[in-house]
């Protein structure tokens, strides 16, 4: 118990400003501050891989190291659509998700967001539309916002999910499951 | 052909290992895949070629790991033949090869499972969508049907269904469990959701190119397969890969090995109820990351190998921050080491679950890490080194517990001597170019790229076509050997041991769906 204390005790609080190179308009704490004030602390995400590499996952965990400390500001993953605001879609749309990716956003509450993450979720990345692909997110269920990234930075997702909230109007109860744009 | 013509030198393949190539007919076939399984060889994948614009035939061909090379054998099946004699018996992992190479080129083993493996009902079953004759872009309307997973019955047994859809951010997969009680009586895996067509995707593609899509087979291995798909075309090619180069790349494949079993070792310890261990290995990762973005560019190093060489060297100041880092790493791990060993809660849940015992690991061909971790030890950077690592000299890690609690210790094993690796790396830097300019490629070669990457041996099958294009490229990763293994190491666990035990193995679900 006494090295774990002292672990945390040298390991000190990590999560403070990320470092300036990376975002050049607003530093950490601004963007979660604007998160915080449209969502209070209620924002909660659900994420789907529709057939992504891993590699935009990588950078979804890292949301929730110290560094980007996610939760700490009341943005958190939920295990189950019915607990989500947003849903977060990563990879080129298999044909093999494509079921259990609208199953997922219909069994969401309204009202809902759904922001597409990475390169192949917004353009079909580097995989195209195939026999096994159906290519962008849009194109199965309907986006409000997207990253683009391949794989998108940490701080690229967070300022994606201040986007949705101030420029998308959430969506209310689409009767039919069809591309948006 | 027989026993003798295994032998010649002028069956060699192209490739960054030590690998030789036979073309027998269906008796042969079977004939040379038993007596290699005698001598101790591993099956390691299985793959077509759709060869009807050429002569006739289909092809398929068999990679099998000795203990010091890979041995591929070509069968051609000529006349509209489309069946081939299955490997199964010999080797476990052959089966689920058998079933997805079937999905995607019609081509049947002749015995074993005879249920879809990657076709979920996105294609029609009378289209093999690697056949030359389906269009690069076309695309079907989805008609699943119900997939026959294996029924349990008895008293008081039933199922648990998850996913493809999961509780955390990971990979889509299903997983069938038959219980009694919380007790795992039977698990059955159902993969194929993150097929993303990828060999068809390869198909004509510039072989200048393939290097990006490579990387992106599977995210978390993208330096393993991008090194392969190079070290395939630089072998066609007669590219000969500058030290520095390959120094370069050996880094970055360390790097990604420590990153990865940094996040696992995080993972762990939050399954098993310690948070405080994900928040110090999930920090200790990021910081690892930030320092490649430094580096090279990227957090992740998606794009830094291409074919001739690497896209950035490394200067002076990085390369001392880089060896910071290494001495900051081995401090950090071995304090955090030292508190998972001494912690009774968390090694009650490690020990002895999820065990999977050596003679099991044997037996269905268990490789890499898990392998490692079960008295299986291969590693190709030790058994079959291409440089840099025929000087670098990694250790070999070896526990034969086979439990979680050994997957991890081979975890922080493997993760000192990666530090060590890249300290040496660092130090004994070559000086030369770090990219060098690769020809174009003569058409109707095939080449292979083998790396050993942090969950096991990634393999790279390159075919090329007139133009410098690629004519097929087939793809393995380790996880499909080890998959089967965990229906194994689930028996007789309670299911919430489930993500813990899943997370020791830590397999890839796009590397193994393609």
């Amino acid at each position: 118990m006494f090295t774990i204390l002292a672990r945390i005790r040298r390991t000190g609080i990590l999560s403070e400003p990320l470092p300036t190179s990376e975002v050049r308009d607003a530093p950490l704490e601004k963007l979660q501050r604007d998160l915080q004030s449209v969502f209070g602390r209620a924002l909660r995400i659900r994420h789907v891989d529709a057939g992504s590499c891993n590699g935009c996952e990588l950078e979804i965990h890292a949301l929730s190291n110290p560094y980007y400390n996610l939760e700490g500001s009341g943005i958190a993953f939920v295990a189950s659509p019915r607990h989500a605001d947003v849903l977060l879609v990563t990879g080129p749309v298999s044909v093999n998700m494509e079921e259990a990716l609208k199953r997922t956003y219909e069994a969401m509450p309204d009202p809902k967001w759904v922001l597409a993450v990475g390169d192949c979720s917004t353009c079909t990345g580097v995989f195209g539309v195939n026999y096994a692909t159906r290519g962008r997110v849009a194109d199965v269920i309907p986006v409000d916002a997207v990253i683009n990234g391949c794989p998108p930075t940490p701080l690229a997702l967070l300022r994606g999910l201040l986007q949705i909230t101030g420029h998308a109007q959430p969506k209310v109860s689409p009767g039919a499951v069809q591309a948006d744009s | 052909m027989t026993d003798d013509s295994l032998k010649p030198e002028d069956l060699r393949l192209p490739a960054n290992v030590v690998a030789r190539h036979a073309v027998v007919d269906a008796e042969q076939w079977l004939a040379c895949a038993q007596r290699l399984h005698d001598q101790g060889a591993g099956l390691l994948t299985l793959w077509g070629t759709d060869d009807r614009d050429r002569d006739g035939a289909f092809r398929v061909f068999a990679a099998l790991l000795l203990p010091d090379q890979v041995m591929v054998l070509e069968h051609a099946l000529a006349g509209g033949n489309t069946v081939y004699p299955a490997l199964g018996h010999l080797f476990p992992v052959a089966d689920r090869l058998q079933r997805a190479l079937y999905d995607l080129l019609g081509l049947r083993a002749d015995a074993g499972d005879g249920r879809p493996w990657l076709r979920h009902g996105g294609w029609p079953e009378n289209i093999f969508p690697l056949r030359r004759d389906v269009g690069a872009t076309q695309s079907y309307a989805i008609h699943a049907k119900p997939y026959p997973f294996v029924p349990v019955s008895g008293d008081g047994v039933h199922e648990i269904a998850v996913g493809p859809v999961h509780a955390g951010t990971i990979e889509p997969g299903h997983f069938r469990f038959s219980v009694v009680g919380e007790k795992v009586l039977r698990l059955e895996e159902r993969l194929g959701y993150a097929h993303k067509g990828i060999a068809k995707r390869f198909d004509r593609l510039p072989l200048q190119e393939g290097h990006r899509l490579a990387a992106r087979i599977c995210g978390d291995s993208t330096v393993a397969f991008s090194w392969a798909y190079c070290a395939a075309l630089e072998a066609i090619t007669e590219t000969e890969l500058p030290r520095r180069a390959a120094a370069l790349r050996a880094l970055a494949l360390e790097r990604e090995r420590i990153a990865n079993h940094l996040g696992d070792l995080g993972g762990l310890g939050n399954d098993a109820g310690l948070a405080f261990g994900l928040v110090q290995f999930s920090s200790l990762k990021e910081q690892l990351v930030r320092l490649n973005q430094d580096a090279f560019g990227q957090r992740y190093l998606f794009d830094y190998l291409l074919p001739g060489g690497v896209v950035i060297d490394l200067g002076a100041r990085m390369i001392r921050s880089m060896l910071d880092e290494v001495a900051m790493l081995g401090q950090a791990v071995s304090t955090l080491r030292a508190i998972f060993d001494d912690h009774a809660g968390m090694q009650d849940r490690f020990r002895d679950a999820g065990l999977l015992s050596p003679e099991l690991a044997r037996a269905h061909g268990a490789i890499g890490l898990v392998g490692r971790a079960s008295g299986v030890a291969r590693d190709a950077r030790i058994d079959l080194p291409w440089p840099p690592y025929d000087v670098l000299q990694p250790g070999r890690v070896l526990r034969s517990e086979g439990d979680v609690a050994a997957r991890v210790q081979v975890r922080f094993d493997e993760i000192m001597d990666s530090l060590r690796l890249c300290r040496s790396l660092l130090q004994t830097l070559p000086e030369g170019p770090s990219l060098v300019p690769v020809p174009v490629a003569p058409p109707d070669r095939l080449g292979l790229g083998l790396i050993e990457g942090w969950r096991g041996p990634v393999l790279i099958a390159l075919g090329t076509a007139p133009d410098n294009r690629v004519r097929h490229c087939h793809a393995h990763d380790s996880s499909w050997q080890n998959w089967p293994l965990i229906e194994y190491a689930m028996i007789g666990n309670i299911v919430p041991d489930f993500p813990l035990i899943n997370k020791s193995f830590n397999l890839a679900y796009s590397g193994h769906d393609g």
